[in-house]
């Protein structure tokens, strides 16, 4: 059993630096190389200064912009680090709201959310993933039920023809790969920009 | 349910069974020692490596060696990962500047990993460094991976082997996987998912200004090349806390595609190098076709009770199925396929929130954990499980005809039944005991986040996930208290081992017996008899054990919501 020692000690070590560092370090190396772009994290710059990522969605408030969904991720009370505070969009602190199909509080939040969007839109059924949090709390997408459910809201504060709004919205939404895998969404952030710059034509 | 996300199930499940046989051949021929098409690269790095550290490796060894050469190795995996959380501070690669790891915390991550769990009680960018996540997390997915298949080797060659004491040479089978097998498929795997959208950055977190005007700090790092092996070694023990839900972790229909698909690939697999070790390819077909009912089964539930969503909804008017927590690239199946998945195997990432699950929907998760993560299963534990099963099912078989039960040329006798029975009961003890404890301790019941029956199942769900080293969770039970990190740890640490030297003995007891002919009278193993009697067997033994506390969980949860019940 002696004779186990030291493959014991020597191999560990050995395998540990191949896999924990000269893996990890050379694919960052090539990998910045080869995709530049995503490696960093697929960031969207504006007047050179870095307005978000493509992939992580972001608050938005404004009725003039298209809103994501609600997003469920905290950071810390900055008066009591034991405490956390609801922070949407943080994405420094991933997460979702993890109720469960019982609870009261859901409830409560769906059915005041539900209301809220009813009063917006009168005319449209209320869609699913416009009151219910993501499980990262930083989905960027939403639905392209739920885009056009919000066309009539956008279009009011932008004073734009209703009809524009929902072409741009026709035209940001990605189908499935190759018709069959995953489900036809809608990037908000991409959508607000495409938004931004027909404004300003 | 949609026609479209019945068209991806069974895609998903015909790309599975394309693979297994080519990747059956391939890992057939590296733990047979003959030459790949890697050899003229790798074969100078794996005797580089015997050299260094001073392996024989034609020296085989007893399964009493093997056992202790594995644990002798885990002993190392938990001091390094233990010693880099508690030392993160002082060391590279922190570019957030986190502080220290607590010990309780660094404790049970430590176990959590080497035991190829991957439990997060650690929230992954607000509490690890990069280097952490590198060299304490991102090696010992690969060795606890390979640790997991040597380990099913090991027993194969028992199988297969006869009237021999050894079993093969630990170092070699961990040397051999890591290097031909996980390293070459990770390198192109990491290159395929920063491609798909995934950093792989050495980077500060990014400020970003949004187009609000409000401040982001977007977290990023070294995450592709974790997430390749994280999915591929069935470890699942996320970059960012959210998962392989976070946008960085999996960004598109295609990426959660491939990652669904390497979580069973290896596992699949092992199926048919079982089968071709023995000698008979459908030897290993047929228990790809036990897993393969019952996963199916379990997917088809998970879908309904999704695409129903809950009577909250259905009340408010809301159509569309249960989206809280699930994200809107995945939808409905892709989110319902891969909690299947990940707990049929022992994978345990998480693409949605299981906690926001409904009720049924939550179970078959738990379910699968349950009977022990033999669909497929982890990486070498999930074929070491399922022979466990086998030998059950054998035995059984043999009883209703009163003879001595065979499977593969191999006599099952009275210690390989004991030690079987002994490692499939070391589960339950874990998980119903820790439960139990666990909502009555006052500081323990703090913990829920749900009230009513599904705060039962919160905790229900941790120490089974944490007993089967799957690492998936019903998230919102708050688990980074010095109670759940000592007992989950033990759980972890329990459900590990104590399956693993009971399924060694019956490695090293198997090898040393005669190979008998096949006769008349031996149960044929490759037929739908053989598939039937085994299900029967796991549903029955599953069933037995585990029918009490799913009743109290989310059975009763699912009656209280069909009557309207809040909690």
């Amino acid at each position: 059993m002696l004779r186990e020692i030291r493959p014991a000690i020597v191999l560990l070590l050995v395998l540990t630096a191949i896999t924990g560092l000269a893996y990890p370090l050379a694919m960052t190396g090539i990998a910045g190389m080869l995709f530049p772009a995503q490696a960093q994290g697929s960031l969207i710059e504006k007047d050179g200064k870095v307005i978000g990522s493509a992939l992580i969605g972001q608050e938005f408030k404004d009725d003039k912009y298209f809103h994501g969904r609600p997003s469920a991720t905290l950071a810390p009370d900055p008066n009591d680090s034991t405490k956390t505070v609801s922070a949407p969009y943080n994405a420094a602190n991933s997460g979702g709201s993890n109720l469960g199909p019982t609870s009261k509080a859901l409830a409560d939040r769906l059915k005041e959310d539900v209301d809220k969007l009813k009063a917006e839109n009168p005319n449209a059924a209320v869609p699913v993933d416009l009151v219910t949090t993501s499980a990262s709390g930083l989905d960027p997408d939403i639905s392209p039920e739920a885009a056009q459910f919000q066309v009539p809201r956008v279009a009011k504060a932008r004073n734009m023809p209703e009809e524009a709004v929902k072409q741009l919205v026709a035209s940001n939404v990605q189908g499935r790969l190759l018709g069959l895998l995953g489900e036809p969404r809608v990037n908000v952030l991409a959508l607000n920009l495409a938004l931004d710059r027909a404004a300003a034509k | 349910m949609t026609m479209i996300g019945w068209l991806q199930i069974i895609l998903f499940c015909v790309i599975i069974v394309a693979l297994t046989k080519p990747l059956g051949w391939y890992m057939t021929r590296v733990f047979n020692g003959e030459r790949t098409f890697l050899s003229p690269v790798l074969r100078p790095i794996e005797a580089g490596i015997y050299w260094i550290s001073g392996v024989d490796e034609r020296r085989e060894q007893h399964w009493l060696t093997y056992t202790v050469a594995m644990l002798l190795f885990h002993v190392g995996g938990f001091l390094v990962i233990y010693g880099v959380m508690r030392l993160q501070a002082v060391l590279p690669f922190n570019p957030a500047g986190q502080s220290a790891v607590a010990q309780d915390l660094s404790f049970n991550t430590a176990i959590s990993f080497i035991t190829n769990t991957n439990w997060q009680n650690y929230g992954g960018e607000s509490t690890l460094s990069y280097l952490v996540q590198m060299l304490g997390l991102t090696h010992q997915n690969f060795l606890s991976a390979a640790t997991g298949i040597a380990l099913a080797m090991a027993l194969i060659r028992g199988f297969s082997r006869a009237s021999v004491r050894t079993v093969g040479n630990f170092w070699v089978d961990v040397t051999r996987c890591t290097l031909y097998v996980l390293l070459p498929i990770c390198v192109v795997y990491t290159l395929f998912l920063v491609w798909q959208g995934i950093p792989q950055t050495l980077g500060d977190y990014v400020e970003a200004t949004t187009l609000e005007g409000a401040k982001q700090t977007i977290a990023v790092g070294p995450v592709a090349s974790q997430v390749a092996i994280k999915m591929l070694g069935t470890n699942g023990g996320g970059f960012f806390n959210a998962n392989a839900a976070h946008p960085f972790e999996n960004p598109t229909a295609l990426s959660n595609f491939v990652q669904m698909l390497s979580i069973f690939a290896l596992g699949a697999a092992l199926t048919n190098v079982f089968g071709r070790m023995v000698g008979n390819q459908r030897q290993g077909w047929a228990i790809l076709a036990v897993m393969g009912v019952l996963f199916v089964a379990g997917v088809a539930v998970t879908y309904w009770a999704e695409a129903n969503g809950t009577s909250t909804m259905h009340a408010l008017g809301l159509t569309g199925g249960n989206m809280e927590g699930k994200e809107v690239r995945f939808g409905l199946v892709a989110s319902s396929l891969f909690a299947v998945i990940t707990t049929a195997a022992s994978c345990g990432a998480v693409n949605a929130m299981h906690d926001s699950f409904t009720a049924l929907g939550g179970m078959i998760p738990l379910i699968n954990m349950q009977l022990g993560e033999i669909i497929v299963g982890g990486v070498g534990a999930g074929l070491y499980g399922m022979l466990l099963f086998v030998v059950l099912a054998i035995f059984v078989a043999g009883l209703m005809v009163g003879r001595t039960p065979e499977y593969v040329g191999k006599k099952i006798e009275a210690r390989e039944v004991k030690m079987a029975m002994l490692a499939i009961l070391v589960l339950p003890l874990m998980y119903l005991g820790w439960t139990a404890v666990g909502v009555v301790y006052p500081a323990a019941v703090a913990s829920m986040a749900n009230a009513g029956p599904h705060g039962f199942t919160e905790v229900l769900y941790a120490f089974t996930s944490a007993t089967g080293n799957n690492g998936s969770a019903f998230a919102g039970l708050t688990g980074n208290t010095l109670f759940y990190n000592l007992t989950l740890a033990s759980a972890m640490f329990v459900g590990r081992f104590f399956m693993i030297v009971p399924a060694m003995a019956i490695a090293g007891s198997l090898a040393a017996k005669k190979s008998i002919p096949p006769s008349a009278g031996t149960f044929p193993t490759t037929g739908g008899l053989f598939v039937g009697l085994v299900v029967g067997v796991i549903l029955i033994i599953g069933g037995l054990t585990f029918f009490p506390a799913l009743a109290l969980g989310p059975i009763v949860e699912h009656l209280a919501m069909n009557a309207g019940q809040v909690f």
